[in-house]
C-alpha cells in the first residue's frame, strides 16, 4: 500500500507555493488509478514522492511500511518502477536488448532470469525485430514502448507511468489497458499520471483528481467524471461520453456507451 | 494547379527491410483543411518528411515518385527554398525551438531571408498576433507550457508566409485544452488567411469538424480520402486501429436501433440531428393524422 499523510511540498524556486499542499491519500495494493489534474496541479510531484526522489517537507510518505524519508531512492527503485514521458529522457544503451536487461542485471538478477524477461519483453511489446538495434533508430511510439519494457523487465510492484499513451494509436492503447489489468490481477499497483481523458474514461476504474497542490477529489472515475463542477474547478475537458450526455441533456450521464445509447434511445423512441 | 501534389510515391528508409510508403498518392488544393490519421508505424511520419523534402534531401534512402509543392519538386529544389512555401512542426517543441526569447524564435527565419528590419518586424508582430501569443513575445521559450511552444513554432513558420502548413502530431504532447487551443488556431488560420493545413492527428473527434478531408493511412498507403463523415461512417473504418469518434459510434449505433440517418461529427451536431429527425416525424404523425 502507498499511503500519503499530510503531504506539503514546495519547490526551492518557488517557496510560496505549495506544489503539494495536505495530502492524504491512500493506494491499495493491485489498484489501477489514473492522477487527474491540470498543468502544475502537482502530479509529477506527487509521483515523485512514491518512488522517493522527492522527500516531503512535512507528512510523510509511507510505501509498503517504509517511510520514504528513512530510505534510499536507490532501495525504493527496486518496488517502484517510473516511466517517463518522453522516452528519450530515459533510453541510453547502444541496443534495445541492451536497454532492457539492464535493470535486471543491476539488481542482481540470475543470468537465466534476465534472459526470460528480455525475451518476453520483446514479444509483449513487438520489439523482437528491433533487438540489435539502437534505440534511437526506432519510432516515436516504439521507443515509448521500449522504455515501458525496460521498467517491466524488472517486474516492480509497483508502476508509475507518466503519459503513456501519447503518441499511441487506439489498438496500442486497448493493448496497454490489457496490460495493466494483468499486472493488477498479479498483485500490482498501477499508477497512470495522464491527460488522456477518453484513456481514463475506457479503461481506468479509479481517479485521483489534483487541482493547485489540492487533492480535489478521489474514487471511481464513472462516479467523478461526470460531475460538470469538478471537472471544471480542475480545468480538465470532459470524456467525449459525458460531453455528449451534457450537451444532449440526458438524465444520467455516463461513461459507458451502452448507457449513453440506451438513455438516447429510450428518449427518442418515446418522442419526448 | 494543386499546392501539393504526390503521385506514386514510395520510399524505403537507408537498411530498412521494407518501404515505409508505397504507391502514395495525394493532392491538396489551396486552402484544404486536410486531417491525416493512421495507426502507428502507418507512414504518417514518413509522409510530412516527404512533403517538405526532409526525404530524400537529408534522409537518403530509396525515394520513387514526385512530390510537387506549389509547383517545385522536392527532388530538385533544396530543402531551403521548399520550406518558403510549406512550414512543417512536429510532435515535441524540445526539438524544434532555440532561441533564446519567443521574439527572436520568431524573426529568425524572415531574418535568414535578409528581409528588411520593418518587413520582419511587421511579419512578427502579425504572427504572434494571428496565434495569440503577442503577450508571450519577450519570454524564453524554456519559460513556456507545452502548448504555448507549440504556438511558438506555429508563429515562427507563419513569418515564412507558407502556403502550406502541415503539422505531425502537434498536440501529441498536450493537455486536452492546450490541444484544443491549437487545433482552433489552426482553423482560423485556414478560414481567415487560406493556409492549407495538413494535420496529422489521433483525437479526431476534436479535428474532424474543422476539416473539408481525412485522409487515413494504413500500412505505408493511402486507405482512405474524403470528406471526414464519408471517410468516418465507411464500412471496415472501425478494424484500421484509429481512434473512432464516440459520437460516431453512438450515431451508427442509432442507425441500426432507431433508424437515425444523420452523420454528425460532434455532440452538437448529433443534438441538432436527433432534433430534426423528432420534428419531421411529429409533422409526418400530425399530417397522418389529418
Amino acid at each position: 500500500m502507498i499511503s500519503f499523510e499530510g503531504v506539503y511540498y514546495s519547490y526551492s524556486d518557488r517557496p510560496g507555493e505549495s506544489a503539494l499542499d495536505n495530502i492524504n491519500l491512500k493506494i491499495e495494493d493491485g489498484a489501477l488509478i489514473a492522477i487527474l489534474g491540470e498543468n502544475g496541479a502537482g502530479k509529477t510531484t506527487l509521483i515523485k514522492h512514491i518512488n522517493g526522489l522527492l522527500k516531503p517537507q512535512r507528512g510523510r510518505v509511507v510505501v509498503d511500511e517504509v517511510d520514504t524519508k528513512k530510505t534510499t531512492v536507490a532501495s525504493m527503485a527496486r518496488k517502484v518502477g517510473l516511466v517517463f514521458q518522453n522516452p528519450d529522457h530515459q533510453l541510453f544503451a547502444e541496443t534495445v536488448e541492451k536497454e532492457l536487461s539492464f535493470a535486471p542485471v543491476n539488481f542482481g538478477l540470475p543470468p537465466e532470469e534476465v534472459n526470460k524477461m528480455v525475451e518476453w519483453a520483446l514479444r509483449e511489446f513487438a520489439l523482437l525485430p528491433y533487438r540489435d538495434r539502437p534505440p534511437f533508430l526506432l519510432s516515436g511510439g516504439e521507443r515509448k514502448r521500449l522504455a515501458l519494457a525496460s521498467v517491466l523487465c524488472y517486474s516492480p510492484q509497483i508502476l508509475i507511468l507518466d503519459e503513456p499513451t501519447t503518441g499511441q494509436d487506439s489498438g496500442q492503447k486497448v493493448r496497454l489497458a490489457s496490460l495493466f489489468r494483468r499486472l493488477n490481477a498479479e498483485g500490482r499497483t498501477v499508477i497512470v499520471v495522464t491527460h488522456d481523458m477518453e484513456f481514463v474514461a475506457d479503461f481506468i476504474p479509479n481517479v485521483v483528481l489534483l487541482s493547485h497542490g489540492h487533492l480535489l477529489a478521489e474514487g471511481p472515475a464513472r462516479e467523478i467524471l461526470v460531475k460538470k463542477e469538478l471537472l471544471e474547478n480542475s480545468s480538465l475537458t470532459p470524456p467525449q461520453l459525458v460531453e455528449l450526455s451534457w450537451d444532449l441533456g440526458l438524465e444520467s450521464p455516463s461513461l459507458s456507451l451502452e448507457e449513453v445509447v440506451s438513455a438516447i434511445m429510450k428518449r427518442e423512441g418515446s418522442g419526448t | 494547379m494543386p499546392i501539393l501534389e504526390v503521385q506514386a510515391l514510395s520510399y524505403s528508409y537507408p537498411d530498412s527491410p521494407g518501404p515505409s510508403l508505397h504507391g502514395v498518392n495525394f493532392k491538396a488544393e489551396q486552402g484544404e483543411f486536410i486531417l491525416v490519421t493512421g495507426p502507428s508505424g502507418c507512414g504518417k511520419t514518413t509522409f510530412c518528411r516527404c512533403l517538405n523534402g526532409l526525404i530524400p534531401n537529408s534522409y537518403g534512402g530509396d525515394f520513387r515518385g514526385e512530390v510537387i509543392v506549389d509547383g517545385l519538386a522536392t527532388t530538385e529544389h533544396p530543402v531551403t527554398e521548399v520550406a518558403q512555401r510549406l512550414g512543417l512542426v512536429f510532435q515535441n517543441p524540445e526539438n524544434e525551438l532555440f532561441c533564446t526569447s519567443v521574439e527572436r524564435e520568431v524573426a529568425f527565419g524572415p531574418e535568414n531571408l535578409s528581409l528588411p528590419r520593418s518587413e520582419i518586424k511587421s511579419r512578427v508582430d502579425e504572427a504572434l498576433s494571428s496565434v495569440g501569443i503577442s503577450h508571450l513575445r519577450e519570454k524564453s521559450p524554456e519559460e513556456l507550457s507545452g502548448g504555448e511552444q507549440q504556438k511558438v513554432a506555429i508563429a515562427a513558420l507563419l513569418t515564412m508566409k507558407p502556403k502550406v502548413l502541415v503539422l505531425d502530431e502537434p498536440t501529441a504532447n498536450l493537455d486536452p485544452l492546450s490541444a484544443e487551443s491549437v487545433v482552433n488556431i489552426l482553423a482560423g488560420l485556414n478560414r481567415r488567411s487560406k493556409v492549407t493545413i495538413v494535420l496529422v492527428e489521433h483525437r479526431l473527434e476534436m479535428a474532424a469538424p474543422f476539416a473539408d478531408r481525412c485522409v487515413i493511412f494504413d500500412n505505408g498507403t493511402i486507405s482512405h480520402d474524403g470528406p471526414p463523415a464519408d471517410v468516418l461512417y465507411s464500412d471496415g473504418v472501425d478494424a484500421l486501429g484509429i481512434g473512432i469518434p464516440k459520437v460516431v459510434q453512438i450515431a451508427k449505433i442509432l442507425a441500426a436501433g432507431l433508424g437515425f440517418e444523420g452523420r454528425p461529427l460532434s455532440s452538437r451536431e448529433l443534438s441538432d440531428m436527433l432534433e430534426g429527425e423528432r420534428k419531421e416525424a411529429n409533422i409526418m404523425g400530425r399530417r397522418a393524422d389529418v
